[in-house]
């Protein structure tokens, strides 16, 4: 642990290196997530799909040795998830919440299937990114080298503000999210734009998987995400639909996530698991705040939640 | 052929023919993965119905899913999607447990200390469903992501106290809590192994049934549920509607989680996580939120749980085997929500073009 030569030190490093490792998956799925919903739809399947995700790059990872190939694969089985999401909670009468609980049962079903071979064996990593040439001390240069996933994120945030804002596609989605009615008059098959938003954000999230097996903690078990795909619903309300707002909101939540281990490591561990709930309590607790009955959320798609005609 | 009885043979043959399919596509998914789809269905029908004793596994699967299934069931009919089933379940059995220990310490007598179980653990899981619907009165809150949340919260909460303040020292390789006294734990139903949660189950099952369909509250709840604007017109109440829906509905959940601590671990450990809070949303939806339904619906899940040794042990299959096929027929089950009224044998061939029974949540 790179506390232990550090002493109290340790405590602020750790918390920064688990901020850099653990928001790479938060921010995969939480992007996948902002596009799904900015279509109208919620996809509570993304867990299932991150688990998916994480199998598969691990299970690709270690048959062929190309980590690159694993990541590809991972986004693929996460459309593949996508495209039953994407039918099922557009048909009449059937609600999106309970197809998302539905599709985290049977996406970490055949992620926990397809993957029990795999738990035993190591396979190869991806790359790490180092961000401290500079520096000579050896725990600084662990803390600071991040996945490369991460800034594929870092880098899809902003293009992604810039595709609602400004792109014709992008005003399509928002079209679809905020007024179907609109949307259909206009022409647009309101089936198909919300089937490519899920898709495509299933494939964000299923990268977000591979974030977690190849990188870090960089094996594949049965609990490797804790829920991280669930919380990526609540990140995305947090950071009010907006996609480089969803970056900040994750730095946040793997900050939360890494107090804990971080507290551990110096002995303190009288309030280890309280500590690990923190993202949900601080999840909770800002939508506390920031619900009210009286309005909706700014930025909210104005047809989120609402049932299929 | 009456319309009533069209409809009600497309309310029957629509969820068989949803199971049916399911079973199907599970054979396919057996066969590609190397099993024969015709031994895995005979071999989950024999641990789960096959014999008296394997169908007594299935009932002990079933009751804690009969309870945690009315958490989400009861609440729905308000319009509500609750599914932190799980959270109220974790914490009614460490409440039961924290009560039973108390109690039996101050040296009641068995009835008393299990009446004090219940009550704790209904308590727990009540208040915090209660505090989901009151995030959702007062704050609009989506109760679907608090509650799941708060699943979160509820087993952090639970592994701080059994790691912590309620730790039996002697407990190393698993934290748990102090064990109940053997005296105090639920029995079990005479000439069987399946103990007295069956009965909690079934007799909640019915009583939410009655309060849902029979009462003026649930009446009530279900105007509320069908338009909440009409409801405050008409003058419900529908904050304090909410909040004692939403205390039942936990309760129940509570009281499940007393179940497993007080007849079967003895104890308050990670065990209670065991999934059937998600189980109990799971055959909240496919019973359509009908108590009397998902008693049955509970009966069948707790066969497919019962059965996930065997298909380890006699087909080679992991374990995780059993959460597709849940996942399976879950899907399907909610996929089949939208053929009511559009297959053409059960639409009515009289006058009267409008389709049978449509609605999302039928009486």
């Amino acid at each position: 642990m790179a506390s232990e030569a550090l002493g109290w030190w340790g405590v602020p490093l750790a918390i920064i290196a688990g901020t850099l490792r653990g928001s790479a998956p938060f921010l995969l799925v939480s992007l996948g997530e902002c596009l799904t919903e900015k279509s109208g739809k919620i996809n509570l399947g993304l867990e299932g799909t991150l688990l998916m995700g994480a199998m598969s790059a691990y299970a690709v990872s270690y048959l062929t040795g190309s980590p690159w190939l694993g990541v590809i694969v991972a986004g693929v089985a996460g459309m593949f998830l996508g495209v039953i999401h994407g039918w099922l909670a557009q048909q009449p009468r059937v609600n999106d919440v309970a197809v998302g609980i539905a599709m985290i049962i049977f996406g970490s079903g055949l992620a926990f299937f397809l993957g029990k071979p795999f738990i035993q064996p190591s396979a190869p990593q991806l790359p790490t990114l180092s961000l401290a040439g500079w520096t000579q001390i050896p725990q600084l240069e662990s803390a600071l080298s991040i996945s490369p996933l991460f800034i594929l994120g870092v880098a899809i945030a902003p293009l992604m503000q810039w595709f609602f804002r400004s792109s014709r596609w992008g005003l399509l989605v928002r079209a679809v999210g905020d007024s179907p009615d609109a949307a259909k008059a206009m022409g647009i098959s309101i089936f198909k734009v919300r089937m490519a938003s899920i898709v495509a954000g299933s494939f964000l999230a299923g990268i977000g998987g591979a974030s977690l097996s190849l990188f870090y903690p960089g094996s594949w078990s049965e609990r490797i995400s804790s829920g991280q795909g669930l919380m990526a619903v609540a990140l995305v309300i947090f950071a009010r639909w907006n996609p480089v707002q969803c970056l900040y909101a994750s730095l946040l939540f793997g900050g939360a996530q890494a107090i804990g281990p971080a507290l551990q490591s110096v002995g303190i561990d009288a309030y280890y698991y309280l500590f690990n709930a923190s993202p949900y309590i601080l999840t909770l607790l800002i939508m506390v705040i920031t619900c009210s009955p009286k309005r909706t959320l700014t930025g909210a798609p104005g047809s989120l939640g609402q049932a299929q005609e | 052929m009456s319309d009533r009885w069209r409809s009600l043979l497309e309310k029957i043959c629509i969820p068989i023919g949803a199971l049916l399919a399911a079973l199907v596509i599970f054979g396919l998914f057996c066969a590609l993965a190397g099993a024969n789809p015709l031994g895995v269905y005979y071999s989950i029908y024999r641990a789960a119905f096959g014999s008296w004793s394997s169908f007594q596994n299935t009932l002990i699967q079933a009751s804690p899913l009969m309870l945690s299934a009315l958490c989400t069931a009861l609440p729905a009919r308000l319009g509500l999607v609750i599914i932190g089933n799980e959270g109220a379940l974790v914490l009614g059995g460490l409440a039961a447990v924290a009560g039973g220990l108390t109690l039996g310490g101050w040296g009641l007598p068995t009835p008393g200390v299990q009446l004090g179980m219940a009550l704790a653990g209904m308590a727990a899981g009540g208040i915090w469903i209660a505090i989901v619907g009151a995030l959702r009165h007062y704050r609009a809150v989506n109760e679907t992501i608090s509650s799941l949340l708060m699943n979160y919260i509820a087993i952090a909460l639970l592994n701080h106290m059994v790691n912590g303040p309620m730790k039996d020292p002697s407990s190393l390789n698993k934290p748990s809590s102090y064990p109940l006294p053997e005296m105090h734990m639920l029995g079990n139903l005479p000439g069987s192994r399946v103990h007295y949660g069956l009965v909690l189950g079934l007799v909640a099952c019915g009583l939410a049934y009655f309060l849902i369909q029979r009462t003026t509250f649930g009446f009530a709840a279900r105007t509320a549920g069908g338009n909440v604007r009409a409801a405050r017109v008409a003058g419900l109440p529908v904050g304090k509607l909410t909040l004692a829906i939403c205390f039942l509905g936990g309760a129940c959940a509570g009281l499940a989680g007393m179940v497993e601590v007080a007849a079967v671990h003895g104890r308050a450990n990670e065990s209670l996580n065991a999934n059937y809070g998600y189980g109990g949303v799971l055959v909240a939806f496919i019973a359509r939120h009908n108590p009397i339904a998902a008693s049955l619906v509970a009966l069948l899940l707790g066969g497919i749980l019962a059965s996930g040794g065997i298909l380890q042990r006699s087909h080679g299959l992991p374990d995780a085997t059993v959460m597709v096929f849940q996942g399976i027929v879950f899907l399907s089950v909610l996929y089949s929500d939208s053929l009511y009224g559009r297959l053409p044998i059960f639409k009515e061939r009289g006058v009267q073009p409008s389709p049978p029974m449509a609605t999302a949540t039928p009486v």
